[in-house]
């Protein structure tokens, strides 16, 4: 399970971080949001992987660390309201510089790649 | 406990949401609302500050937890003084923006609120999850901010500034679970005193995090491998903006000296942070100049100060003696001041020059230059440091503090090496705008008294820092000494009890 969890947060990570050197807002922004799930679900591992135990105390005979899953609530709803700012800011940037570049203008080369 | 502790956020963040209902009445109105707020917060914060420089932490408990479950803001002499700093910062940046820059129904002035309350939680909580909570509000509203005006260049380094501040944001709960997930507490007096027992085999964790919050806060305040947001940023925001934005690389630099200072400061992370920020500070200070020299824009080039001043507080952080703390909070509340102050006043010589803006280059007389000119002659010798200004005090004390440590050749180098090249290109900035001139344009509006009070309140301040400056050296002294040592502030959160009801 934590090998599983592991692999998880490592795949959304680099996927992340590989969207979020694209030159084009659109994948930055996919990428941002994936980097995001992944550093939610590293947060909720850190109250360590744990079955069937509900996280109040003389519920049973374990009971998890309810810290992190309130943690990670605020950080989901702080990185929902991030992303939703981010899309709209890189719209209002689409339309006032003409193109999706985070630069704000096409190199020649993707121009030409472009046009192939 | 006393509740004049959480007013510092409350304030602002009901002025706000006030605001946003006013915000089709008349300007009056709403720029009334905004200045009486922001004064009514200047008030409080000095009674904090009297309170705290009496030598007492203040501890508060949201919701009446007991320590360290529940989330606390603590006020003490660091605390205090930057709230002083920042409410100081931002009636300058009010009582400018009251001719040039808002408009109905644009919420300016609201979102000034919105970011001084999130500032203000950074500033007052003693928390780590918390300070990232209120790094988001200052976040948000700060955003909104920068791309207060529109405009293409605005929408392109407003972009450039919210992604990456959201990665930073992404990294910050990284390093803060890693912590949760090694030590088990997220309140910061605790885990200062829990680091000490981390298991050997768990440091490298612990160091792992501290790395990753350097990384996250160095985006913040703008250290070196981290700072090519900032120029575009706050050279193309407009002018209340920028020098509000003054406030926010300081907020770095507080939460490096408050996280790193106090929790990090500790066994072998300690030497790890050492090693990675004595060479940080000195490169930071001098890509900073190369940037103040080779800037063609004001702006651009008060921006570089910026860059320089929090490499020079980054290295007086590493020497972290109760000196080095006197010196770096008596640098910073001037650096602040003024950098606001020069940001205002480069929109009205931006304004005076009609098609040329701030760009370095001849162009037509100012209207105004003599009153201009006095004030950018008094502005250039405070950031350069040149006596008698604010900014020669801070020097002086900085490289006092400085002696004996074992960075302190490298150290002094760059300040005074700096000096010389901010001097420079200042002088050159200012015979360009003043000397260089051609006949003067009949067109050009003339400055209005409320940018001058803007302008003018600033550069009180930092005279009052010099004029005073025995008595508040005195205070900074009580300030470095609670910083470089925190049991202090420990103990005044584990000796804090709940409020009981019942009795």
């Amino acid at each position: 399970m934590e090998i599983l969890i592991a692999i998880v947060i490592a795949v959304l990570t680099g996927t992340g971080l590989y969207l979020m050197l694209r030159s084009r807002t659109f994948p930055v922004v996919m990428g941002l949001t994936l980097l995001t799930y992944a550093v939610n679900l590293f947060l909720f591992a850190m109250g360590r992987i744990q079955y069937n135990a509900p996280p109040v105390i003389n519920m049973s005979d374990t009971y998890s660390d309810p810290l992190p899953q309130a943690l990670v609530l605020t950080a989901i709803v702080i990185g929902f309201a991030m992303t939703a700012f981010v899309v709209v800011l890189a719209l209002r940037a689409r339309a006032d510089l003409g193109n999706d570049h985070v630069d704000g203008k096409d190199s020649v080369e993707d121009v030409k790649e472009a046009n192939r | 406990m006393s509740h004049l502790a959480i007013a510092p956020i409350l304030l602002p963040g009901f002025t706000a949401i006030v605001l946003i209902f006013l915000a089709r009445s008349s300007l009056k109105i709403t720029r009334g609302v905004s200045l009486i707020s922001a004064v009514a917060l200047l008030n409080i914060v000095i009674s904090l500050l009297q309170q705290s420089a009496t030598g007492s932490i203040e501890v508060y408990s949201l919701g009446n937890w007991d320590v360290p479950f529940g989330i606390i803001l603590v006020v003490d002499t660091l605390s205090s003084f930057m709230l002083l700093v920042n409410a100081v910062l931002v009636i300058g940046a009010i009582l400018f923006t009251f001719h040039w820059n808002d408009e109905r129904a644009d919420n300016l002035q609201a979102l000034i609120h919105f970011l001084v309350m999130g500032v203000n939680g950074a500033f007052l909580t003693g928390d780590i999850f918390n300070l990232f909570v209120f790094f988001e509000v200052m976040l948000i509203a700060s955003y909104a901010l920068m791309l207060h005006g529109g405009g293409k260049e605005r929408a392109k380094a407003g972009l450039h500034y919210v992604l990456i501040n959201l990665v930073g944001s992404s990294l910050f709960i990284l390093g803060v679970g890693m912590l949760y997930g090694v030590v088990g507490s997220l309140n910061m007096a605790d885990l200062t005193q829990k680091i000490a027992q981390v298991p050997a085999e768990d440091m490298p964790l612990v160091t792992a995090s501290a790395l990753i919050l350097l990384l996250v806060f160095g985006i913040k305040a703008a250290i070196l491998p981290l700072y090519f947001w900032l120029p575009k940023a706050y050279g193309s925001a407009s002018a209340p903006v920028a020098a509000l934005f003054a406030i926010m690389t300081k907020v770095g630099i507080y939460s490096i000296v408050r996280v790193h200072g106090m929790i990090f400061w500790q066994g072998e992370t300690m030497a790890t942070l050492q090693q990675w920020i004595w060479p940080l500070a000195i490169a930071t200070m001098v890509l900073g100049a190369i940037g103040v020299i080779g800037a063609r824009r004001l702006r651009m080039q008060l921006a570089y100060t910026v860059v320089v001043s929090v490499g020079t507080m980054l290295g007086a952080f590493a020497i972290h003696s109760a000196e080095s703390m006197q010196a770096l909070f008596y640098y910073l509340a001037h650096s602040t001041w003024i950098t606001g102050a020069l940001f205002l006043l480069a929109d009205v010589i931006a304004k005076q020059r009609g098609g040329m803006h701030d760009s370095i280059v001849r162009g037509p007389q100012l209207k105004q230059y003599r009153s201009i000119g006095v004030f950018f002659f008094l502005g250039a010798i405070a950031l350069i440091g040149m006596p008698p200004l604010s900014g020669f005090f801070g020097k002086v004390l900085l490289l006092n503090a400085a002696s004996g440590v074992p960075g302190q050749a490298a150290y002094w180098a760059a300040i005074l090496v700096v000096s010389l090249i901010t001097l420079i290109a200042l002088g050159r900035a200012g015979s360009t705008f003043f000397w260089r001139v051609n006949e003067p344009k009949g067109s050009a509006v003339a400055v209005p008294k409320s940018a001058w009070l803007g302008i003018g309140f600033l550069f009180l301040m930092t005279f009052l820092m010099v004029i005073f400056a025995e008595q508040s050296l005195v205070f900074f002294a009580h300030l470095g000494e609670q910083v470089a040592n925190p049991a202090a502030y420990i103990d005044a959160v584990f000796s804090f009890e709940a409020v009981n009801h019942e009795n």
